[in-house]
């Protein structure tokens, strides 16, 4: 049985024009101490799908899934305070900018203990003792100085340990990552990084990764759930991933990258923007940047085929960068870099 | 090089007085040290480093938005030496021009496309028409991929990605010859990013510009830069050809940035170069070389005098007094 196993997931928010779906479809199974990555770019749900996981979106979203389970129990059955007694124990998140999330006003060793009293209890001098065990875990040097520290007087990465030293205060069997590294510099980053893996490996935990980053994705993840427009594309295991995206936009994405362009004049780009909320066209939602696209995917939209294991959700998947799209003659066919997208207009 | 520099630095220092309170003393943070290099037409200078080493002091440096503390600075030919308060002749503030990271917040809010983009016109060419005004505006909207409707809009209607395209319209408004890019496609999504990066490729080949580009991501620095400034803490630790750089570090700051930058490629490991602890306070400079108490490499004699720059190859200029060491190490790391 999946650790976390999630099927169908949409999150739609209620706004002044009407219902929005920011994620739909989302299916995704961890397993214990798998390392999941969760990657897309702004606007692609990736972040949403888990704070409805987590159960902290605001109550102008409405979740809805047709399996949403953690280790066997039904999140969607529970009473909310049962929910709260997994939120943040056996299940936690930390996030993007640790300077914002940590509050201004107590010193971490307040808010560590804060989260270790409400879950594990304990006397006061045990809650102490496990928080300075979690900052020297955690790599903070002088934890017994540092425990008085508030949040300003601490850097970035300091900030970010402290984040994970909570999150992983009552031994989470799931850590939700997002976007861990953004706000930090490139050799903080790598501390970071290193940090929630060795964690992990020494706990033997879930990790989930969300991150834009393609590089974060390859050197930290073994299983990667790529998102677009708030619809899950596809799912594979990272080296595959790389090696043969299934999705077109996946593929367009990882030729974009600078260092996969070789020696290219340009970059190969993908033309247009991320359609917003009130720009979705019909039929597949990749479809107006898609360079495979046919009548056939601007009128139905795609579904995964059954005996898809990456659960594509394209028309036309990739087979080994060859895609069976009728619109694929015209492109050059086994390097998708050879024939840039030039074209830059909006 | 035979051609003429553009632009040209030496030893370029900006230091801040910072003023004491009731519970500190003043202190002096010296946010660049000694900057020295060439700019050429047509090639990409790249400064990279992480936040707080002073790229863009360096940035408001040479846009003449601050004068430097000490050191000289050239542009096109002309000395430009300037007091603090005082303005730099109009005419060279034209040949430098500058686009901000976050183009959310470097465009003016109430002001139209088309209006933002003649403003500068309006300053700096009075003999203009407004007609004349009106069609250079429209000339360069198509010229950085917008379309002419998008002339009489605001900022808030555009995506990040067209409102960095509108930024480098606004800055390419009157001919400069220098265009300081600070983090130009860092708040940009990646297939966005990759657009954005064409166009400025496609305009530097046009019109021959000279590009500053800082950036702390090295994956897009390789791919454009024709020569790298490393810094670290306020001053350059390693320069040269961008190409010889990436292919060979030598700096052991430079090694370790490079190997803590993921790299899109999940068949890669690589032995890291670990980095210890976090750049020192700008208030409380280490003594010696400030990169000593973070480097592995680091001995007594680091922490005695801080190494300048020294030619180490043809065009590459280190400042570290262990480069054999780290480049043999660097070398066994693969």
């Amino acid at each position: 049985m999946a650790l976390l196993d999630i099927e169908g997931l949409s999150v739609r928010f209620k706004t002044s024009s009407g219902l929005f779906a920011a994620v739909e479809g989302v299916d995704i199974n961890v397993d214990r101490g798998e390392v999941w990555s969760i990657v897309g770019e702004s606007g692609s749900g990736k972040s949403v799908s888990m704070l409805a996981t987590m159960g902290l979106l605001p109550w102008t979203a409405q979740v809805t899934a047709d399996k949403m389970a953690f280790d066997g129990q039904d999140l969607q059955q529970l009473s909310s305070r049962q929910r709260r007694r997994i939120v943040g124990g056996e299940m936690s998140m930390i996030f993007q900018e640790p300077m914002s999330s940590l509050n201004p006003c107590f010193t971490v060793g307040t808010q560590i203990d804060e989260m270790i009293k409400q879950h594990l209890g304990g006397s006061r001098k045990e809650r102490h003792e496990r928080a300075l065990d979690l900052l020297a875990q955690v790599g903070i040097p002088d934890p017994a100085r540092r425990i008085k520290a508030y949040p300003h007087q601490m850097s970035g990465g300091m900030s970010q340990r402290v984040m994970i030293a909570m999150a992983i205060s009552c031994n989470p069997r799931l850590l939700i990552a997002d976007e861990p590294t953004t706000a930090l510099d490139v050799t903080i980053q790598a501390q970071i990084l290193e940090l929630l893996l060795r964690l992990q490996e020494d706990t033997g935990m879930a990790l989930i990764l969300i991150t834009h980053d393609m590089g974060v994705v390859a050197e930290t993840a073994k299983h990667v759930v790529v998102q677009y427009a708030g619809r899950q594309v596809e799912k594979q295991d990272v080296k595959s991933l790389f090696a043969n995206p299934r999705h077109p936009y996946t593929e367009a994405l990882l030729s974009a990258l600078p260092e996969r362009a070789g020696d290219q004049d340009r970059l190969p780009t993908i033309p247009g923007v991320v359609p917003g909320q009130h720009d979705r066209p019909s039929g597949c939602l990749f479809n107006p940047r898609c360079r495979y696209a046919t009548e056939h995917c601007r009128e139905v939209e795609p579904v995964p085929a059954p005996d898809d294991p990456a659960r594509t959700l394209c028309h036309y998947p990739l087979e080994d960068g060859v895609s069976p799209s009728p619109a694929a003659a015209g492109v050059a066919r086994d390097n998708p870099q050879s024939s840039p997208h030039r074209e830059v207009r909006p | 090089m035979s051609r003429d520099a553009v632009l040209s630095a030496v030893n370029l220092t900006r230091h801040y007085q910072i003023k004491g309170g009731p519970f500190s003393r003043p202190a002096t943070v010296k946010a660049l040290n000694e900057a020295t290099f060439e700019l050429y037409p047509g090639q990409t200078l790249a400064v990279v480093g992480e936040s707080g080493c002073g790229k863009s002091t360096l940035a408001r440096v040479l846009t003449m938005i601050e004068p430097p503390t000490s050191g000289k600075l050239t542009i096109s030919g002309h000395e430009v030496s300037l007091k603090e308060g005082q303005r730099p002749p109009a005419a060279l503030r034209r040949e430098v021009q500058i686009i901000f990271q976050n183009p959310y917040g470097s465009l003016n809010p109430r002001k139209t496309v088309a209006t933002m983009l003649e403003e500068p016109l309006k300053l700096n060419r009075k003999e203009m028409s407004a007609a004349a005004r009106r069609e250079a505006a429209l000339e360069m909207i198509a010229k950085v991929g917008l379309r002419p409707e998008h002339a009489d809009r605001y900022p808030h209607m555009f995506s990040g990605g067209q409102r960095q395209r509108i930024a480098i319209a606004r800055a390419l408004m009157l001919n400069p010859k220098i265009l300081v890019l600070d983090e130009p496609v860092s708040a940009l999504d990646l297939s966005i990013q990759a657009q954005v990066l064409n166009l400025l490729a496609d305009l530097q080949e046009e019109f021959g510009l000279a590009y500053v580009f800082i950036s702390h991501d090295l994956s897009v620095v390789r791919r454009i830069a024709d020569d790298v400034i490393v810094m670290y803490f306020g001053q350059p630790v390693e320069t040269g050809p961008a190409e010889e750089v990436f292919t060979t570090p030598r700096h052991p700051y430079t090694q370790a940035l490079f190997s803590a930058t993921p790299v899109a490629d999940p068949n890669r490991r690589r032995e890291r170069v670990h980095l210890k602890g976090e750049p020192p306070s700008p208030l409380a400079p280490p003594p010696g070389c400030p990169f000593a108490p973070r480097c592995h490499l680091a001995t007594d004699a680091c922490t005695q005098d801080d190494p300048p720059l020294e030619r180490v190859d043809d065009r590459v200029e280190v400042a570290c007094i262990h480069v054999d060491q780290a480049m043999a190490r660097y070398a066994r790391a693969g």
